[in-house]
């Protein structure tokens, strides 16, 4: 009995070379025509595009220069960092809140959670902010009180206090927690009934089974789509420019009024976006790796 | 003297579902109970029963003298707050078929965990008591990891010295090496057999262990259909079983 083919193919044949073992596989690879036409047509789309952007006549690329770095563009820059940071914990806090109601043994609690995000899911941002942004007009003051009764202990007029950055973060706060309540839910869903049993054996009430077993497994879930939520937060922090609200957009589009170039001032605008979402997508890879690794 | 457990005439349904036909059963302090019989037949419920993690419909069940999971004034059952709720299962531990460990704990904290945040022992107290009873099954050397570095058996051994770290009165054990590679079973059975050896613990365990059964209870009882079909000493329920049900059913595990 021989070994190996190629030894059997010595042994019978001894003309033949001998085969030596191959390190590596001598392979022609097949063509992919499909994918090369692909990356052809990418380059070129890619190229014309940017030629189109910087040769244009139309865009005068020193006004760009001019203005990234100018004090009002970087004060814009500031106020939708700061729109999109308070909104985006204040809707996280609400969300959580708004997620333990909707999963409440009780009807009415989750009732009213449900409500709450059928509500500020389903009304555009845009006319959120607007309401928001116009409350004024439709009460008159902010008052702490006995509801119902005439009994107020405390209260302010609506538009001495709803600033363009408050309206801004209410409206991006209210419209962010409606998806988020439902992301936490299904974060805290996703924990199994055998995690809530072991706790329940152990003598754990609801509330320090949420709060020490389900919630921080829960937000191993949750980071993923929450760093996308953040993410959307930022950039649909732009809408507020409708309630001018301070914010970069705002800001851009107010230059452009006084100079009339919309286009360049629209390009510094995207620049900083791409840039602070550049710095949250590397942000939101590290937390993510450091969460998996655990 | 009084016994530890005290079931009374217990129905149990699930809708319209009966799993539990009047169950009588006392279990005395210090007894070693196992339930055993073919699936289905309503044991696990009874266990998740005295542990209220699952209500009864009719009777009374009474852990200690105390009744689980309602107070009874002027002939009328009122539903225990969450609080004292909580705190009479304190006094029954339990260790789950898919052991139910708490994966983002590491197996220190696991057993430390219900110790330090509901009896307030300090943590240093906490942490060597934990660390001696992952000592005792065998996991010394474990406090440090997280339950998806153990395997299966280890995972168990580490779910027991979670629920004995509460030193409950009653230990509840609901299929324990049901879920377990078949290598990893013996380990976890002598991790118990050393706990029914050496503790005062009341154990109720149901399992399909015969061997384990016939080794370490005090009381074997046989159940089928919800109800119990059969009761003794190990030897007379497994050995020279009465009842036709215990027989067939015996005749099938015991190959």
């Amino acid at each position: 009995m021989t070994d190996s083919p190629a030894e059997a193919a010595v042994g019978r044949e001894g003309a033949r070379p001998l085969l030596l073992r191959e390190t590596k596989l001598n392979v022609v690879p097949v063509r992919h025509w499909g994918r090369g036409v692909l990356a052809v047509v990418s380059v070129v789309i890619l190229a014309s595009v940017v030629m189109g952007l910087w040769t244009n006549p139309n865009i005068e690329w020193p006004i760009v220069w001019e203005f990234v770095f100018s004090p009002a563009i970087l004060k814009g820059l500031w106020s939708t960092l700061q729109i999109s940071a308070v909104s985006m914990v204040v809707a996280l806090i609400l969300a959580v809140v708004i997620a333990v109601m909707r999963i409440s043994p009780s009807r009415i609690v989750s009732g009213f959670a449900a409500a709450y995000v059928f509500i500020f899911r389903g009304i555009p941002m845009i006319v959120l902010l607007i309401f928001v942004g116009n409350l004024g007009l439709f009460f008159q003051d902010f008052a702490i009180g006995i509801p119902f009764t005439d009994i107020t202990f405390w209260s302010v007029p609506v538009k001495d206090v709803m600033s363009p950055f408050l309206a801004s973060v209410i409206g991006l706060s209210l419209a962010g927690s409606g998806y988020m309540a439902e992301i936490v839910r299904g974060g805290l869903l996703s924990i199994g009934r055998g995690q809530h049993e072991a706790a329940k054996a152990l003598g754990l009430n609801r509330t320090r089974t949420l709060r020490y077993i389900v919630m921080p497994q829960a937000l191993k879930v949750l980071l993923p789509p929450m760093g996308n939520e953040f993410i959307s937060m930022l950039k649909a922090s732009a809408i507020v420019s409708v309630i001018a609200g301070g914010d970069l957009l705002t800001v851009a589009l107010g230059i452009s009024g006084v100079n009339f170039r919309t286009i360049e001032l629209l390009i510094v605008a995207s620049i900083w976006y791409l840039l602070v979402i550049a710095v949250l997508t590397v942000v939101q890879y590290f937390v993510e790796k450091r969460t998996a690794e655990r | 003297m009084n016994p530890m457990i005290s079931v009374e005439g217990v129905d149990k349904w699930f809708g319209t579902n009966q799993v539990l036909f009047d169950i009588d059963l006392q279990i005395a302090e210090g007894e070693m109970l196992c339930l055993i019989g073919p699936s289905g037949s309503g044991k696990s419920t009874l266990l998740r029963c005295i542990n209220h993690l699952e209500e009864i419909n009719t009777g009374r069940i009474r852990v200690d003298g105390e009744l689980i999971g309602y107070q009874e004034k002027r002939g009328r059952l009122h539903e225990l707050t969450e609080h004292a709720a909580c705190r009479q299962r304190v006094g029954t531990g339990m260790v789950f078929q898919q052991f139910n460990l708490f994966p983002h704990m590491t197996a220190l904290e696991n057993v430390s965990f219900a110790p330090i945040k509901i009896k307030g022992t300090p943590k240093a107290e906490a942490h060597e008591h934990a660390r001696s009873l992952l000592e005792r099954v065998g996991l010394g050397g474990k406090a440090g990891s997280y339950p998806s570095q153990l395997s299966g058996g280890q995972q168990q051994r580490v779910a027991i010295a979670r629920a004995v770290a509460m030193r409950p009165k009653v230990l509840l054990f609901d299929e324990p090496t049901s879920a377990l590679d078949p290598e990893l079973v013996g380990e976890v059975l002598e991790v118990m057999k050393d706990l029914v050896r050496t503790s005062q613990m009341t154990i109720v365990v149901v399992t399909h262990e015969m061997g384990f059964a016939r080794e370490v209870a005090d009381r074997v009882v046989f159940m089928a259909d919800g109800r119990i079909v059969e009761q003794g000493t190990p030897a007379q329920v497994l050995d020279s079983p009465q009842n036709e049900r215990t027989r067939e059913f015996l005749s099938a595990v015991i190959r």
